[in-house]
């Protein structure tokens, strides 16, 4: 069947429209120990996302409230799927390849370490052709380092 | 002239012709461009005229004691007149050029907010304003105590005009900054009747006329309001010039705004004088080449006139709303009786931005996000929504193919 959208299921990929739908980690953890919000004044996204660290440092569990479009809720999703169980440092370094594939649709600098979570996100590459909505993917990601680095906002602007 | 049989239809098939971006395939699809309400289409006769001037007869204006410069003057000035033609302005001195319609409000909390109102005085707005008719009024309010006052709207998207009255009631009310109308619901607000209540009150009353001006014809002699401001490029004309019309003598007791060249008369270390208006509120070089395109915008305007702007604006209104009305799922913001062309829309289970990268890919243009409108937004209980607006070059086929491709996103995120 075709809805003249084809060329679009590269960016709209069913686990998209799936965590888009039903996110699985959209909620407040009853207890946290950082939290920060992110805010695109631009088109007007925001979230706010939440972490409980394990105690061994690693982020034990990672919930968000966002405000925003299919790509963005899906992003902060996906991401809160992958970064449980992560150092801090191991997080960080994900979002640095993750901003990377987001925005040109490739991480050559990914190391084998990156390989496994990198490819859980993946379905958001498609992004890259849409200079526009990069900041959509990317903000769940801004606000979260900004929780694990102490402070409490962040802007994908 | 037999107003009557005067043909009011509009040959939009030649107004097409006279816009070259129109012919453009976005991602390998015909452009379908139903974004004028955030800015509008040049046509060729814009575009001629600022490229002409610079090619032939381009100086700085006012100073110059040269050919070069008072050509320029000239065709400068001349977009002066030709505002005050479009708002039937009695003395084309009240009109004053700014950078946008921002601007021309930031002016007005300046140099009438600051220099006029009183502390303890109040402005009203209405729940269906632009950022840039809140925030102004916001800083001024922080900054002098004038209170800011915000008349209620109904559910269909109009003024409460029971609630805008006993806003006044107390008499306190120095100012009404009001969109005439609204970039969101499309809602006309009954102007007259507006300026009859606030001048009962003794309040003054300046309209945000940024889209009306587009749709309709204003004449401010008629309105009998205070202020009237648009901007250019809304008005297919250029970015960088907006407008600020005033009666003579209210401008002529406001303070300047920006200081600089151009707005004096006499400088010395000790006090410095005023040009007379309009010239007191134009610090600085003007946007030159940007009136002179402006002035080329209001003659195409005006060569199509806007009996037929307006009659085609409405048709494609009528059509879209009972287009995309009638798409399950998807509901239009806004049931204002008197509207023009703007059609806000959200489709369930579909963010707007969504949306409106769908219809991007059917070369449909829209906005989408709060529309700086984010009180407006919330007192609809959204976020966002998306919105198609409405040009002389807007098609009814496009707003069948923006109904059809609405169905369509629909399925997408069933």
């Amino acid at each position: 069947m075709t809805d003249g959208f084809d060329d679009l299921r590269d960016l709209y990929q069913e686990v998209i429209l799936d965590h888009g739908r039903r996110p699985r980690h959209a909620h407040k953890p009853e207890n946290f120990d950082a939290s920060a919000k992110g805010d695109n004044p631009m088109c007007g996204d925001r979230i706010e996302v939440w972490v409980k660290y394990a105690p061994d440092g690693t982020i034990g569990d990672a919930g968000f409230q966002a405000r925003g479009c299919a790509i963005s809720v899906a992003s902060a999703d996906l991401m809160a799927e992958t970064v449980i169980g992560r150092s801090k440092a191991d997080t960080k370094a994900l979002f640095d390849a993750f901003r990377e594939m987001a925005r040109t649709g490739a991480c050559p600098h990914c190391d084998a370490a990156l390989a496994e979570p990198m490819e859980r996100l993946e379905p958001l590459a498609g992004v890259h052709e849409y200079p526009s909505r990069v900041k959509c993917a990317t903000l769940a990601w801004h606000a979260l380092v900004a929780a694990l680095e102490g402070g409490k906002e962040a802007s994908s602007e | 002239m037999n107003v009557t049989t005067r043909p009011v239809l509009l040959d939009v098939a030649r107004i097409r012709e006279d816009f070259p971006i129109l012919s453009q395939q976005v991602r390998g699809k015909p452009l379908v461009f139903l974004d004028s309400a955030a800015s509008a289409q040049k046509p060729r006769v814009v575009i001629d005229a600022m490229r002409e001037a610079m090619e032939t007869q381009y100086a700085n204006v006012h100073r110059g004691l040269h050919w070069m410069s008072e050509r320029t003057t000239d065709a400068y000035e001349a977009a002066r007149d030709a505002v005050a033609s479009l708002l039937n302005a009695r003395d084309r001195h009240e009109v004053v050029f700014t950078r946008n319609i921002t601007e021309s409000l930031n002016l007005m909390a300046h140099s009438y907010g600051r220099g006029v109102l009183k502390p303890g005085q109040a402005v009203v707005i209405s729940g269906m304003e632009h950022h840039s008719n809140i925030v102004p009024w916001q800083l001024l309010r922080d900054e002098r105590g004038i209170e800011l006052r915000v008349a209620p709207i109904t559910d269909a998207g109009e003024l409460d005009m029971a609630g805008f009255e006993a806003l006044l009631a107390d008499g306190k009310v120095g100012l009404v900054s009001m969109t005439h109308m609204s970039n969101v619901l499309g809602t006309y607000t009954p102007a007259e009747r507006i300026v009859q209540i606030a001048h009962a009150y003794g309040a003054k009353v300046l309209f945000d006329g940024a889209q009306a001006v587009v749709h309709r014809r204003v004449d401010v002699q008629a309105l009998d309001c205070d202020f009237y401001a648009f901007t250019g490029h809304k008005l297919y004309g250029p970015t960088g010039i907006g407008v600020l019309w005033g009666r003579r003598e209210l401008l002529d007791a406001m303070p300047p705004f920006l200081g600089g060249g151009e707005m004096i008369s006499s400088v010395t270390y000790e006090r410095s004088t005023w040009a007379s208006v309009p010239h007191k509120f134009e610090a600085g070089t003007p946007p030159i080449l940007e009136g002179i395109g402006l002035k080329a915008a209001i003659d195409y305007v005006q060569s199509i006139g806007y009996d037929a702007i307006a009659a085609h604006e409405t048709a494609l209104v009528d059509h879209a709303l009972a287009r995309i009305g009638a798409i399950e799922g998807v509901h239009i913001l806004g049931r204002a009786q008197d509207r023009g062309g703007v059609v806000s829309f959200a489709v369930d289970r579909a963010h707007a931005h969504d949306v409106a990268t769908l219809l991007d890919r059917q070369g449909i243009a829209v906005r989408a996000g709060h529309h700086c409108a984010e009180p407006l937004m919330h007192r609809f209980g959204l976020d966002s929504t998306a919105r198609a607006s409405f040009a002389v070059y807007t098609t009814r086929e496009e707003i069948d193919f923006l109904a059809d491709s609405l169905e369509r996103v629909r399925e997408f995120f069933k």
